[in-house]
């Protein structure tokens, strides 16, 4: 009885959606093929951060929304509401079709078979800012975003968001996506990985599997494979040469050996992927710029592959201050090269307290000696209770005087 | 009715005026863009709403025999994937905070930020003539280019001659000739009474547009070639506290550079209560806005106050003494800055207008 007491408004729209059938159908038809085409340009176009939200949908927002299809009732099917979308897309339609076809009258009763036998067109916008409205009907963005995956920040990106509603989730996602899995790739972190990078699902599978061999025939392991994956999830997005290359640079610039190369890519695999010219720069910095002989380097960066990717005036900030202020020599510096990665406000602050409490001492060789690695990695207050032995307030009041 | 959202809830807290101390070497707009970024990651860590739920309908066969006509459709209510916070985005993309009086990356010391409804007090803060407290060290013997020791040296000099005397010498007439300005700019005649009660009782500020003007200077610390002044002024820049010690070199027949510009007060904002950047976390800056909510609605009033009429008051003050209610609050905020320490070695206070 419920379901017949619904059916009512069907009822009454009866004779309206019987002239539109037709029209609406052939209609919506067209638009459902043109949306991806569309939505490829307009949302490549309109989408960007923060942009405005035209398209509510308006089947969310009508609360008594009917369902009449018996045959295409799938969980992926959506129900419309016929009455606020379907005539604004179709007035003029609408209009010229009358004569056309048979209209019955609107007070007509129909059997519920009838009823239910009536099409309902889908309202997906043509286009659209956001992904929203394809959310709901796009299998391929509904699986991903059950995956994890940050859709918003997705189509704050050019041509992304039309790429994702493109894709096949069938024949393009999951293939991938397995591919992935078998790689080694915990699934927990899918999302994120698809998140950084989507472009893995428009790579071509061999492309994938070939880069992936030629990371194996250098002897990396599985494990060291999915971790670098992970960490870098561009690293499959580039050419079996371009790898090779990056692989020789590294083993050749710092004389590293394969198995420590190898060790250093596993550690940072950025570093495979993006430009060598920094890199280039930060090292000849240390060598030219701070004086660290070859092996002091080859040392560093394999504690902390970090520096090689850092800002170069941070860099120099730092060892200025520790080498030239706090007097520091070079090999504790190669031996404590953490040193180099931390904040320098932080280092500064520190080694200022210390120094007019009069407990600025570096040197290992003499009494109350403060490692680099206490001086900047504890927190705060142990800080404070352990290597200045001070007061966190008293720690606050000096900063406010500096 | 809809209940508004932890995040909303949140949000209409951060409303008021609070200070931080900036280290020096970091740009204020780096302060700023520090505490906006916290300010977000708090609104958007806090739980977003619940999704709108989407009715969806399940065909069901009626049951027991298959040629019955009588079609069930059960409605079920499914949260929409729509409103998925990894599909929707960010709850909040931007909170405005707004700055007061500038400090340059060289300077370090109390700055202030407005956030909210705080931004149009901010504005009141800039047209009220409050005063602001540095401290600036400064080293003989050397010019530079940008005044300040990390610029190019352009002339060394010797500074054996100099001795504290001169030194206070040359102070007490840097300060002549700013007390001299500040009658010149506040608009008010020299030889009238008004002018004399004014200035006897430290109420004289620059009225409009005016020049950087010193209302207090003095030295607290001679240990040649370093150096220390107070200095307490309005509308000034930090460029232009670093070219006073360089004229103070020049004036000693010795150059000298600014080795540090720190401010220790902006209006009622002292050094004590600013965070330092441990605590530039929203929740910090939350109870900071709290402590100086009296202080900002002061301000405020203050400000329409002042619009509304300036002269009048002015009169009525200077013959009557007695005052609005307005005026015994800002008057409590200025006395606050007042009593603070003594002056450094003058009487005139600079004061909000009014």
């Amino acid at each position: 009885m419920h379901v017949c007491q619904r059916c009512v408004s069907v009822l009454l729209w009866r004779p309206l959606s019987a002239a539109l059938q037709q029209s609406t159908r052939s209609l919506h038809q067209h638009t459902q093929h043109n949306i991806l085409q569309q939505s490829t340009t307009h949302t490549s176009i309109y989408s960007r951060p923060g942009g405005l939200r035209y398209f509510t949908h308006q089947h969310t927002a009508s609360p008594d929304v009917h369902n009449t299809d018996p045959q295409q009732n799938k969980p992926g099917k959506h129900v419309v509401s016929l009455e606020n979308s379907a005539m604004h897309q179709t007035s003029q339609v609408y209009l010229s079709g009358l004569d056309a076809v048979a209209c019955p009258s609107p007070l007509q009763e129909i059997s519920d078979e009838e009823a239910v036998q009536i099409q309902v067109p889908s309202v997906l916008p043509a286009d659209s800012f956001t992904l929203r409205p394809y959310v709901d009907k796009s299998e391929t963005l509904s699986k991903l975003v059950q995956l994890g995956v940050n859709l918003w920040d997705l189509e704050q990106r050019p041509n992304v968001g039309s790429m994702l509603v493109r894709l096949d989730f069938q024949a393009d996602v999951a293939p991938r996506l397995l591919f992935l899995r078998d790689l080694g790739v915990e699934e927990s972190t899918l999302g994120r990985l698809l998140t950084k990078n989507p472009f893995i699902l428009t790579e071509s599978l061999d492309n994938l599997q070939a880069r992936v061999s030629y990371l194996k025939s250098k002897k990396f392991s599985a494990q060291s494979v999915a971790a670098m994956v992970t960490k870098a999830p561009y690293l499959l997005n580039f050419s079996v040469e371009r790898l090779d290359n990056r692989l020789g640079f590294f083993q050749q610039q710092l004389g590293l050996s394969a198995e420590k190369t190898r060790y250093l890519v596993t550690r940072l695999p950025k570093l495979l992927c993006g430009s060598l010219e920094p890199v280039k720069e930060n090292l000849k910095v240390c060598e030219l710029e701070f004086g660290f002989r070859g092996n002091e380097i080859q040392h560093i960066v394999s504690t902390v592959p970090k520096v090689l990717l850092a800002n170069k005036r941070k860099l120099t900030q730092i060892f200025d201050f520790v080498h030239n202020t706090m007097n520091i020599p070079h090999s504790l510096i190669a031996k404590f090269p953490q040193v180099l990665n931390a904040k320098f406000l932080r280092i500064r602050e520190r080694h200022l307290f210390l120094e007019y409490l009069g407990r600025a001492q570096y040197q290992p060789d003499q009494p109350n000696y403060i490692s680099l690695s206490r001086l900047v990695f504890l927190p705060d207050d142990v800080f404070c209770s352990e290597v200045a032995l001070a007061t966190l307030e008293d720690f606050e009041r000096f900063q406010k005087t500096l | 009715m809809k209940m508004a959202t932890q995040a909303v809830r949140l949000f209409r807290k951060m409303d008021g005026l609070f200070a931080v101390y900036k280290p020096q070497g970091v740009h204020w707009k780096l302060v700023r863009d520090t505490i906006e970024s916290n300010f977000l990651k708090a609104l958007n860590s806090s739980p977003p709403a619940a999704p709108r739920r989407e009715v969806q309908f399940q065909l069901l066969s009626s049951g027991e025999n298959s040629t019955s006509k009588e079609l069930i459709l059960s409605p079920s209510m499914v949260p929409s994937l729509a409103d998925h916070p990894l599909v929707t985005g960010p709850q909040f993309h931007k909170v405005h905070v707004g700055v007061g009086h500038r400090l340059d990356a060289f300077s370090s010391g109390v700055l202030v930020l407005g956030v909210g409804k705080g931004n149009s007090v901010l504005e009141n803060l800039c047209k009220s003539h409050v005063t602001r407290d540095y401290t600036i060290e400064g080293e003989f013997g050397k010019a530079t280019d940008n005044f300040s020791h990390t610029g190019r040296v352009i002339e060394k000099t010797t500074y054996d001659h100099i001795t504290h005397d001169k030194l206070e010498r040359v102070l007490a007439m840097l300060q002549g000739s700013n007390q001299k300005a500040l009658i010149t700019y506040s608009q008010v005649e020299l030889q009238t009474q008004e002018a004399y009660e004014l200035a006897a009782r430290g109420l004289l500020y620059p009225d409009g547009k005016s020049p950087p003007i010193l209302t207090g200077l003095r030295c607290i610390k001679f240990n040649p070639p370093h150096f220390t002044l107070e200095v307490r002024c309005v509308n000034e820049t930090q460029k232009y506290l670093r070219k006073l010690i360089h004229e103070v070199g020049l004036e000693l027949r010795a150059s000298a550079v600014c080795t540090k510009v720190r401010r220790t007060r902006d209006g009622p904002f002292k050094v004590e209560n600013a965070l330092t950047r441990q605590h530039w976390t929203a929740d910090s800056v939350l109870q900071a806005i709290n402590h100086f909510r009296k202080t900002a609605r002061k301000i405020r009033k203050s400000g329409m106050y002042m619009q509304s009429n300036v002269r009048m008051t002015l009169d009525a003050d200077t013959r009557e003494q007695t005052q609005s209610e307005h005026m015994s609050g800002v008057r409590d905020v200025l006395s606050d800055m007042i009593l603070e320490r003594e002056t450094p070695g003058e009487p005139n206070e600079g004061r909000t207008k009014n």
